[in-house]
C-alpha cells in the first residue's frame, strides 16, 4: 500500500480578475508521505498559506489536481470538499481557533461531533486525544483559562481525535513562546512518526527546523527548495534534542540550545 | 454538541440575549393579548348561538346577527313546522332596549326573551336562580359582570325595562356581551310585551331537527317554502353574526392586524439579534467550516439559536401573557387563552425565530472557510 497520503501536480491558483488578478501560484507539484513533518517555509506573500488553503481543501485550484488519500478532488463542489476535510484532514492553526465558550474536552468533540461521533464514545475519544497532548488535567478548562501552549495543545488534539491521515499546520509556534513553541513542535513531530499521519506545518520559525524530516521552501508562487533531513541535519550544529514524550506533552520540556538559536539553512532547488 | 453550542452562543453575550428574549415577549405578548382579544370578542358574539338548542335558525331577511335582526310576523313557525324533519320550532325574541336604573339613569341592553320550558336558548352558568326562576311575575336574570352597569346588586333587585318593572330572579356568570350591551333574559311574552310586539311575533323562529344530519336538505326544503326570510344553519347564522361584528365594524381587523404587527416587530427583532450574534460567531463557523463540517450542520446550530430563543421567550412572554389574562377577567372584554391557542403562539414563535434565522443562515451561507487563516 502506498504512503503518498497528498499529491497535488501543477497547481495554479489565481486570486482576483482583471487588471488585479494575482498569481498565487504558478504550478506547484509535491507529494506528503505519512509518517513525515514537512516545513514548508518561505517569505511573506510567498504562497504558503495559499498553498496550505489549496491541500486542504479549503480552496479550489485554478488548475493542476489534487488527490488526498487516494480521492481526487478536481470539480469538487464545497460540500465534497468539505467531506474531504471531514474524512482525511486535520487542522491547526496560527490563534487556535478554540471556541471559546466551550471546555478542552468539548471543543474537541465538537470536531468529532461535526464527523457524526458522538455519546459517550466521542466523549472518551475527545479525553484520550486530550491526554496524548499532555493536558488530561484541563479538560474542563476553558480557552480563556488556558495558555498559548496549552491551547495550541488542545487544537492539536481536536485535529487528531479524528485520526487523519493528513494534518495541516498554519503558522502553529507563531503566536508561542520558544518554550511552548518547541513543545507543540516536538509533539508534531511525535504525531509524524505514527505512519498512519502526514504532517504539513507552514512556519517562517527558523527554531522549527530541527524537527523537520523535509522542507520545502516557496517563493513567489514556486517550489525554490525541497529538503531531506539528512541534508537538514549536516547544517545543525547540535544534535536534535530528546526529550521523553510525557515532558513534552506536559509542556515541561526546556529549550535546547538549538532551538533558541535563529538558524539559515541554505536551499539546494 | 449542536445544542450545546448553540446555548453557548445566545448566552455567551447576555445583554444580546436579553435584547432578544423582550423582543420575542413582546410579541408574545402583543399577539396573545390581541389574539385572546380576538377570540374572547368571538365566543361573545356566538355565545348566544352556540348555546340555542336547535339546527336551523329563521330571521327576517337581512338579519346581521343575534342582536341585530328585525321581527317576523309569526306565520312562519307553521309553516317551518310542517316541513318534514322539523321535531320543533321555538319563538326568540330578542333586540336591544332601555333599561333603567333602580337609582336612576339607563343602560341599553339586549334583552332576549325565550321561554325556558320551549329549551330553546336557556341561560347558562347560573349562579343563583334556576331557568324556571324566570317564570316569576317581573322576573330577569342578568349576568353578575354587568350589575354596576345596570345599577342593581343581586337577586331581588327592582329596576324598569321600557315601561314594565322588572325584579331580578336569577344571576348568571360570564355570559358576556361583544356590544358592551348587558344581555338580560326573560320569559317570551313578557319580552313581547316590553317590546310592544304582537302575541305570535318573534325574532327568531328555531328549528330543532328529528335527525341534525338532514339539517342542509331540511334548510332547503324551508327555504323553498318560506320568502322575504332568511333560513341559515347553526353554522352560517354564526359566521353572518362574526362577520358583521368582527369584520363589517372593523375590531376584529384592529385586532388582527395587532397581533401581526406584534409578529413583524418580534421577527425583525430575533432576525437583528441573530444576525449579529451569528457575524460575531464567523470566525467559529469558518473554523467547523474547515474542520469538515456541512453548511447543513452550521445550520442547525443557528436554527437551534434560534429555538432555544424561541422557547425561552415564549416561556417568558407566555407567563407575562397569563397574568394579563387573569387580569382581564372580570373586565367587559376578557382575553380568552384557550389550550389550542397556547399551542399556536408555540408553534408560531417557533416559525417566526426559524423566519428570523434566514438572514443569518445566507450569511454563512457565503462564508468563506479560508478566513480561517487571516491574521
Amino acid at each position: 500500500m502506498s504512503d503518498i497520503v497528498l499529491e497535488a501536480h501543477d497547481v495554479v491558483k489565481e486570486l482576483g480578475h482583471g487588471a488585479g488578478m494575482v498569481r498565487a501560484l504558478k504550478g506547484v507539484s509535491l507529494s506528503l508521505k505519512a509518517g513525515e513533518l514537512t516545513l514548508l517555509m518561505g517569505p511573506s506573500g510567498s504562497g504558503k498559506t495559499t498553498l496550505l488553503s489549496i491541500l486542504g481543501c479549503i480552496l479550489a485550484p485554478t488548475s493542476g489536481s489534487i488527490r488526498v488519500a487516494g480521492t481526487d478532488t478536481a470539480n469538487l463542489g464545497p460540500e465534497a470538499l468539505a467531506d474531504v476535510r471531514r474524512k482525511h484532514i486535520g487542522f491547526v492553526f496560527q490563534s487556535y481557533n478554540l471556541f471559546p465558550t466551550l471546555n478542552a474536552v468539548e471543543n474537541v468533540r465538537l470536531a468529532l461531533d461535526v464527523r457524526g461521533r458522538r455519546g459517550r464514545l466521542a466523549a472518551d475519544q475527545a479525553r484520550e486525544a486530550l491526554t496524548k497532548v499532555g493536558l488530561s488535567h484541563k479538560f474542563k478548562s476553558y480557552p480563556g483559562n488556558m495558555s498559548g501552549g496549552e491551547q495550541q495543545r488542545v487544537a492539536v488534539a481536536r485535529a487528531l481525535a479524528s485520526a487523519p491521515s493528513l494534518l495541516l499546520a498554519d503558522e502553529p509556534t507563531a503566536a508561542l513562546d520558544a518554550e511552548n513553541g518547541q513543545s507543540v513542535m516536538q509533539l508534531l513531530s511525535e504525531i509524524a512518526k505514527d505512519k498512519s499521519h502526514a504532517v504539513l506545518a507552514v512556519t517562517h520559525d527558523h527554531r522549527t527546523l530541527p524537527y523537520a524530516d523535509r522542507i520545502i521552501h516557496i517563493e513567489d508562487g514556486l517550489i525554490v527548495g525541497d529538503e531531506r533531513p539528512e541534508r537538514v541535519r549536516a547544517a545543525i550544529v547540535t544534535p536534535p534534542p530528546t526529550i521523553p514524550l510525557d515532558e513534552v506533552h506536559s509542556g515541561r520540556a526546556s529549550a535546547p540550545t538549538r532551538f533558541a538559536k535563529k538558524r539559515k539553512t541554505k536551499f539546494h532547488g | 454538541m449542536v445544542l450545546t453550542l448553540a446555548f453557548r452562543n445566545l448566552v455567551h453575550d447576555r445583554v444580546r440575549l436579553a435584547v432578544t428574549l423582550v423582543g420575542i415577549l413582546f410579541a408574545i405578548v402583543l399577539v396573545a393579548v390581541q389574539l385572546g382579544l380576538y377570540q374572547g370578542a368571538r365566543k361573545m358574539i356566538i355565545s348566544m348561538i352556540d348555546n340555542a338548542q336547535g339546527e336551523i335558525w329563521i330571521t327576517a331577511f337581512g338579519a346581521k346577527s343575534f342582536e341585530e335582526a328585525g321581527q317576523l310576523s309569526g306565520r312562519e313557525r307553521h309553516a317551518v313546522l310542517s316541513v318534514p324533519g322539523v321535531k320543533s320550532v321555538t319563538p326568540l325574541t330578542v333586540a336591544f332596549t332601555e333599561w333603567r336604573k333602580p337609582a336612576g339613569g339607563s343602560a341599553l341592553i339586549v334583552l332576549v326573551g325565550a321561554d325556558p320550558a320551549d329549551g330553546g336558548l336557556k341561560p347558562w352558568n347560573m349562579v343563583q336562580g334556576t331557568p324556571a326562576s324566570l317564570a316569576e311575575p317581573h322576573a330577569v336574570a342578568v349576568d353578575k359582570t354587568y350589575m354596576d352597569n345596570l345599577g342593581v346588586k343581586g337577586i331581588s333587585d327592582i329596576a324598569q325595562i321600557e315601561q314594565t318593572r322588572v325584579r331580578v330572579a336569577a344571576l348568571t356568570d360570564g355570559i358576556r356581551s361583544f356590544t358592551m350591551a348587558p344581555y338580560v333574559f326573560t320569559s317570551l311574552n313578557r319580552a313581547r310585551s316590553m317590546l310592544g310586539l304582537e302575541p305570535n311575533q318573534a325574532t327568531f323562529f328555531l328549528a330543532k331537527l328529528d335527525d341534525p344530519a338532514t339539517t342542509e336538505a331540511v334548510r332547503n326544503e324551508i327555504k323553498s317554502r318560506l320568502a322575504n326570510v332568511d333560513v341559515l344553519t347553526q353554522a352560517e347564522f354564526r359566521d353572518r353574526s362574526l362577520d358583521h361584528w368582527l369584520f363589517g365594524t372593523g375590531a376584529g381587523v384592529a385586532l388582527i392586524g395587532g397581533a401581526i404587527l406584534g409578529i413583524l416587530v418580534g421577527t425583525v427583532i430575533v432576525a437583528q439579534t441573530l444576525y449579529s450574534s451569528t457575524k460575531d460567531h464567523l470566525t467559529e463557523f469558518a473554523t467547523l467550516r474547515a474542520l469538515g463540517s456541512s453548511a447543513g450542520y452550521i445550520h442547525r446550530v443557528i436554527l437551534a439559536q434560534a429555538a432555544l430563543s424561541a422557547v425561552l421567550g415564549y416561556v417568558l412572554g407566555m407567563a407575562i401573557a397569563m397574568v394579563v389574562v387573569h387580569f382581564s377577567e372580570q373586565t367587559a372584554l376578557p382575553i380568552l387563552m384557550t389550550p389550542q391557542l397556547a399551542i399556536g403562539l408555540f408553534v408560531l414563535t417557533v416559525a417566526m425565530c426559524a423566519i428570523s434565522a434566514i438572514s443569518a443562515i445566507v450569511k454563512v451561507t457565503k462564508l468563506d472557510p479560508a478566513m480561517v487563516f487571516a491574521r
